[in-house]
């Protein structure tokens, strides 16, 4: 091959990706550079955003407790939110793979579908299930005499879990069937012909392979919980703020941008070394099952 | 007495007949082959005695109790996978381990019998490595240590080979034999290759669709092939339509222009079999042209166009000048090497 034409083969890749990439730094990298250099600017009441470079915002999120608490609160709902829709998903996904032809087609499909429907929408049916003295199941528990006071769920952390849960699960439930799909047909079979119970094959040889799968879902339910805006929007809404509706006070109802765009920075860079670390930690521990 | 039985063993799915009537008697320490096309029930047949299928019909015993009451996970049968089904997060020792610890053998016996049984394979020194970090064939050596270690009653093989490259399948065939002949245990095995079932089996059980066809020593369903499925299944053979003729004195069977005293019994039309490497060149018999002639090494392949339609003939490659193409040739067998079966004129 000539050096001209070894030259141009060297240059198609990048000129192949140059719209691709061009989109990316342009509504992806620009807006993100752009938004950390504002949480260096300062803000008045008065003076509005000044483009100078301070560490005033980055100092009162280290120093003010009340954003310690704001993080911590969005981490534990985010874990809890992680924990529950593992506990339920993974046992979803290995019935739904259980069963046959027909009916798996039709609750993939009852799992999938929520998709479809708007995270507000299905935010707000819990509302309307939950939401104070009006909801449904509230009215009917009190009407019934099963409860005296309606259940607590909006503004409560249980119910921010719950919700955000629910809205997750078909991340957790469509990781852990691609797990499931990897599976041996016969690896069960193989397990009870060696002696094993239906328990212990579940425990020793159905979990171990499916762990990688459920710990794949728990980063992606994870990482979007935490960063999730609409839920806890709904559900906490001014009272219960979490750091995504925290951000967005500051943004739109302080108008304090630069103060906005440190807790939204602070956020990102949370979430991406806590998915990057985890993730080079479990392709370690799991390298076996992944290859 | 049979150490394993079936009787009139059979499995419906829905309207769909896979197994039908299924009865065999296994001997103890006998290796055994059931043969067949894909998709003529032999999986289904085996995870029927492994317990992984209810029979729709049928008894299967086991040293005379009935297997079938018997949850799979307590028959005690080694089972070796087609895909090896082997536990991808346990080394090769713990998978291995595994049918001992259900099992409730302690620590120290468990290390010992784990070991011996790589050994056994040809797998000492394997102990740590992970099944997706081997290859094929020693995964399939894993598989069988570990169907082996819990000491079954049957040993059940399902295509086991048919995953390796020939020469690694010939390796394991070999070897695969003499560990059985070395332990002795009642073997089944699985397998659409007829060269597989020949070396390997005491007898074979020759399958299609869902019914036994024969069951035999590997040499009796080579040489009297119960029906035209097996004579053709099992290796090239050539079939003429030949006649009996109960009018001459004595009787004559008629293939062409060739014949032989007629054997007793049939009348009428008849099809004739005869194996290629059983038919010679002489100078009388049933009338040939060659069409090729193809040179293998240690014999010669030659295909005829006969007055009875094609015909192939192997010869050995003794050295001696062989017919060329385009020659004609009379085609003569001796009339203890065919077969022959009674033929319905359509
Ligand atoms: N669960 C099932 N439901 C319906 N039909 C089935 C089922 N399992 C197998 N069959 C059918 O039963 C027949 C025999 O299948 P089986 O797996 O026993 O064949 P096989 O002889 O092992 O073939 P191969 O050599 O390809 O493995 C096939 O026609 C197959 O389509
Ligand atoms: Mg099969």
């Amino acid at each position: 091959m000539s050096a001209a034409a070894e030259e141009r083969n060297a240059r198609a890749p990048w000129a192949l990706t140059a719209p691709a990439l061009m989109l990316f730094v342009g509504v992806l990298l620009i807006p993100l550079a752009m938004t950390v250099m504002l949480s260096f600017h300062d803000w008045g009441q008065y003076k509005g955003i000044e483009p100078v470079f301070i560490l005033k915002n980055w100092k009162e999120i280290a120093t003010d407790p009340y954003y310690a608490e704001m993080f911590w609160r969005t981490f534990r709902i985010a874990i809890l939110t992680t924990l529950l829709t593992a506990l339920l998903g993974a046992p979803e996904a290995y019935i739904l793979n259980r069963m046959s032809g027909r009916w798996k087609s039709f609750f993939l499909l009852v799992i999938l579908g929520p998709l479809l429907i708007s995270v507000v929408a299905r935010t707000l049916g819990w509302a309307l299930l939950f939401g104070g003295n009006n909801g449904l199941v509230n009215k009917l528990l009190m009407s019934a005499g099963v409860i005296r006071f309606p259940i607590p769920f909006m503004f409560t952390e249980t119910g921010m879990v719950v919700a955000l849960a629910h809205v997750m699960m078909p991340f957790m439930v469509l990781s852990v069937w691609a797990a499931l799909q990897r599976l041996d047909p016969q690896i069960e079979n193989a397990a009870m012909s060696l002696g094993a119970g239906p328990i212990t094959i579940i425990r020793r040889i159905i979990m171990p392979q499916i762990m990688p799968g459920v710990l794949s879902g728990a980063i992606i339910v994870f990482s979007l919980s935490a960063s999730a805006f609409a839920t806890p929007a709904i559900i906490g809404g001014r009272r219960l703020k979490v750091a995504a509706t925290l951000a967005y006070d500051e943004f739109l109802n302080t108008l304090n941008w630069p103060l906005g765009a440190a807790v939204a920075t602070l956020l990102l860079v949370a979430l991406v070394l806590i998915v990057v670390g985890s993730n080079a930690l479990i392709e370690r521990r799991y390298a076996e099952v992944f290859r | 007495m049979a150490f394993l039985e079936l009787e009139g063993v059979a499995k419906q799915f829905g309207a769909q007949t896979v197994v039908d009537d299924f009865s065999l008697a296994v001997g103890k320490g006998e290796f055994i082959s059931f043969l067949g096309p894909s998709g003529c029930g032999k999986t289904t047949t085996l995870q029927m005695i492994a317990g992984f299928l209810d029979p729709t019909r049928g008894a299967i015993r086991l040293e005379d109790k009935d297997l079938t009451a018997i949850h799979p996970a307590k028959r005690g049968l080694g089972i070796v996978f087609q895909s090896y089904a082997l536990f991808p997060h346990m080394t090769a020792a713990e998978n291995v381990a595994f049918g001992l610890e259900m099992r409730n053998v302690s620590r120290a016996d468990r290390a010992e019998r784990v070991r011996a049984a790589l050994a056994m394979v040809g797998l000492a020194g394997y102990e740590d490595r992970h099944p997706r970090r081997m290859s094929g064939g020693q995964q399939q050596r894993v598989a069988l240590a570990r169907a082996l270690v819990i000491k079954p009653s049957v040993l059940l093989l399902d295509e086991p080979l048919s995953n390796l490259d020939a020469k690694l399948r010939e390796e394991m065939q070999i070897e695969l034999r003499q560990i059985q002949r070395t332990i002795g245990t009642t073997t089944i095995l699985v397998t659409h290759d007829q060269n597989e079932a020949m070396s390997l089996s005491d007898r074979i059980v020759v399958m299609s669709q869902g019914k036994i066809e024969q069951i035999g020593t590997p040499q009796e369903t080579y040489e009297k092939p119960a029906s035209a499925f097996v004579s053709q299944f099992l290796g090239k053979t050539n079939d003429f339509a030949g006649a009996i003729d109960r009018t001459a004195t004595p009787a004559l069977l008629v293939v062409g222009s060739w014949s032989a005293p007629a054997p007793a019994g049939l009348s009428g039309p008849v099809t004739v079999s005869i194996r290629p490497e059983r038919i010679g060149f002489g100078d009388a018999g049933l009338g040939a042209k060659i069409v090729t002639r193809i040179f293998q090494g240690n014999h010669w392949l030659f295909q005829c166009d006969s007055e009875c339609g094609p015909a192939i003939v192997i010869r050995q490659n003794d050295g001696q000048p062989q017919p060329t193409e385009g020659e004609a040739v009379r085609l003569t067998w001796r009339p203890e090497d065919m077969s022959v079966r009674a033929r319905t004129v359509a």
